[in-house]
């Protein structure tokens, strides 16, 4: 175990080196931020001036350089638009995202697995049809059109929650959440279910074809034989045999959740980082690109090693192979 | 002394898209304590949905249609779920043929066990163990105690089946329905199941229904045989007057089929054509077209002749004995 860790370790350095040069490199690509940066009518030694300091003017391998090298000593830049250290910037606006992806996701895994399963178990049944409706729905919709109808419906039409923002916060361990105070939760009850839907539609899809696939299987048919009753079997065999693919599939949503949740952000006037990644972008804010997309690369490498080990504790024959390895 | 297990006209059907499919059609036999009793016939033949029915295991769109099940003495068809449940491990349970789909590979043999063990008696963790432990030991399982953290791939093929066959055993049912349970195994390990099969099923009074395509298995195991076809039992009578004398021309059929039937580098003598499509069955006897021996009249069904222990249906019963080397 202690061998599959260091090597899965090695391996995220890696990846994340290589996707650090790739994040440079493409955002170098996209264009000289200094006529953004400088207004049109500064003069040709104030351009210069302003070129040195951003440091512009050195060859591409050595503004990398620099560029890794202060990111190995945690320091991610600064903002040429904000005028400030982009993590700071970055993480006054990573716990919003956090709360309303982490919500979203949790609802969406916990109602779309028992949806699914129940699907699975009674595949004729009307209510199983009903769901199976509504995952196509949850699917086939954009997302965009769903925030909209939304804000029109319960913001606009009932009422019963608010259209935009964030809401009140309290301070807890020096961050500012919003899902503790009874109006912050009702500031995110719309975007959280915007965000939702979709991946409640996959997930109920994987879970009852995993149910659907279980409930066939011999060991449900030998369960069954032992007596053992069906409640039983759907807790403690079909819950067990499903979860690799949702587990796989809650990390990945998680991840890109995480990173590009900007639609939901934009409709719904939600401070998070989706919408400082599109400022920035048009702005050509470079350091705040380059941080954000580096730490997305960590997001998911982090993930990604999560899901592995728990798919280690879940499955004794990963464990063995890895020892054997 | 009464059987402990009763099947009379026992009918499964299937009611597909395509139409209805008879998969067991008016099967009997009777069981008594100890006693094992093999199955046969080619895949599809419905010794299987016989095995399922029995345990009242038979999913939509299925459906256990007529006759009766009597096990110890209480009638199984038509018992409510719940109390179907209540029987189903305790009373008669199934073995299947492959150990590695059957066992969960994600939980410990110990969960599987406490779990089959939880669903009919409550004991504490302790006393739980216990019993599980002991039941590896009964199979054959060495160190057992320890073995009960180990998961199914740990263990090899045979050993897989040993645990299958404990689970089954926990209970002590009055009878286990055991479909092909050799036939995932290699054959040396085929030959040690089969022995501890046997010595158990005396050891305990377990009466046994060995389903298996395998004559050469079964009539290594079993008592009486029961041949199948198309969903019908054609002929049954005791392991070795079967093997020796078959009544149906279709036994006859599957032991000329056997390789060891044929002399060396002869061709295997096959039965001519395949069974056919349980949705269309023809008229009368299911196996005439393949038959040698059919006459006009095999487009009825014939009904059961019984004789001297044996029945068999066939309205051409053959009378010379088996090819040679056959019987063991």
């Amino acid at each position: 175990m202690l061998a599959f860790i260091i090597q899965r370790a090695l391996q995220a350095a890696l990846v994340m080196v290589v996707m650090s040069m790739i994040v440079f490199l493409g955002v170098y690509a996209v264009g000289n931020p200094v006529d953004i940066v400088i207004p049109p009518d500064a003069t040709i030694a104030m351009r210069e001036e302003v070129i040195r300091r951003l440091g512009l003017d050195l060859p591409l391998w050595k503004q990398y350089g620099i560029f890794a090298w202060n990111l190995l000593q945690g320091d991610f830049g600064r903002s040429f638009i904000y005028n400030m250290p982009v993590l700071e910037l970055i993480g006054g606006r990573l716990p919003a995202t956090l709360e309303l992806v982490l919500i979203s996701i949790l609802f969406a895994t916990v109602t779309g697995v028992s949806l699914g399963i129940y699907a699975g178990v009674n595949p004729e049944s009307r209510i199983a049809k009903l769901i199976m409706g509504l995952s196509i729905l949850g699917f086939s919709v954009p997302s965009f059109w769903v925030g909209l109808i939304l804000i029109l419906t319960f913001a606009v039409h009932f009422g019963i929650f608010p259209a935009g923002g964030r809401g009140e916060t309290v301070m807890v361990f020096g961050v500012e959440w919003s899902f503790l105070t009874a109006n912050g939760l009702s500031h995110i009850v719309l975007p959280a279910l915007n965000l939702a839907l979709f991946k409640m539609a996959m997930m109920i899809r994987l879970a009852r074809a995993g149910t659907r696939e279980a409930m066939l299987s011999d060991t449900v048919k030998f369960a069954r034989a032992a007596g053992i009753s069906e409640a039983t079997i759907l807790r403690r065999h079909v819950l067990k045999l499903i979860s690799i693919p949702i587990i796989t599939v809650f990390g990945l949503e998680l991840g890109s959740t995480l990173a590009f949740a900007v639609v939901t952000e934009t409709i719904f006037s939600w401070p998070g980082v989706g919408k400082l990644i599109i400022d920035s972008i048009t702005v050509l804010d470079r350091p705040v690109m380059v941080a954000y997309l580096v730490l997305t690369a960590f997001v998911f490498v982090m993930i990604n090693f999560t899901v592995d080990l728990v798919f280690a504790l879940i499955d004794p024959r990963i464990r063995s192979g890895r020892q054997k390895s | 002394m009464s059987p402990v297990l009763e099947v009379r006209d026992l009918r499964t059907e299937f009611f597909t898209a395509a139409g209805t499919l008879r998969a067991v059609n008016d099967v009997s036999f009777s069981l008594n304590e100890g006693e094992i009793i093999g199955l046969v016939g080619e895949s599809g033949s419905g010794k299987s949905v016989t095995g399922f029915s029995l345990l009242g295991l038979i999913d939509a769109p299925g459906k256990i249609t007529g006759g009766s099940v009597r096990l110890k003495g209480d009638e199984l068809v038509g018992m409510a779920q719940p109390d179907l449940r209540r029987r189903r491990g305790r009373d008669i349970a199934m073995i299947f043929q492959d150990p590695i789909a059957t066992l969960n590979p994600l939980l410990t043999i110990g969960q599987q066990m406490e779990m089959a063990l939880a669903a009919h008696e409550r004991l504490s963790p302790r006393a739980s163990e216990d019993r599980c432990a002991e039941a590896l030991e009964r199979v054959g399982i060495p160190s057992a105690r320890a073995r009960l953290k180990a998961y199914p791939h740990e263990f090899s093929g045979g050993m897989r089946q040993r645990v299958a066959i404990s689970i089954a055993l926990l209970h002590r049912p009055a009878v286990i329905v055991a479909d092909e349970p050799t036939t995932a195994l290699d054959v040396s390990i085929q030959a040690q199941i089969v022995t501890e099969m046997k010595m158990l099923a005396r050891e305990f009074g377990v009466a046994m229904i060995w389903i298996s395509h395998d004559l050469a298995v079964v009539s290594g195991i079993a008592q009486r045989i029961a041949v199948m076809y198309a969903g019908r039992i054609v002929e049954t009578g005791p392991a070795a007057q079967v093997l020796r004398q078959p009544r149906h021309p279709y036994t006859r059929g599957l032991l000329d089929s056997m390789p060891h039937a044929t002399a060396p580098g002869q061709a295997l003598r096959q039965i001519p054509g395949s069974m056919p499509s349980m949705m269309a069955l023809p008229p009368g006897c299911a196996f005439a077209p393949r038959c040698a021996f059919a006459s006009p009249a095999c487009t009825s069904v014939p009904e059961l002749t019984e004789a001297a222990g044996r029945s068999w249906r066939c309205f051409h019963p053959l009378d010379q004995p088996a090819q040679e080397g056959i019987t063991s």
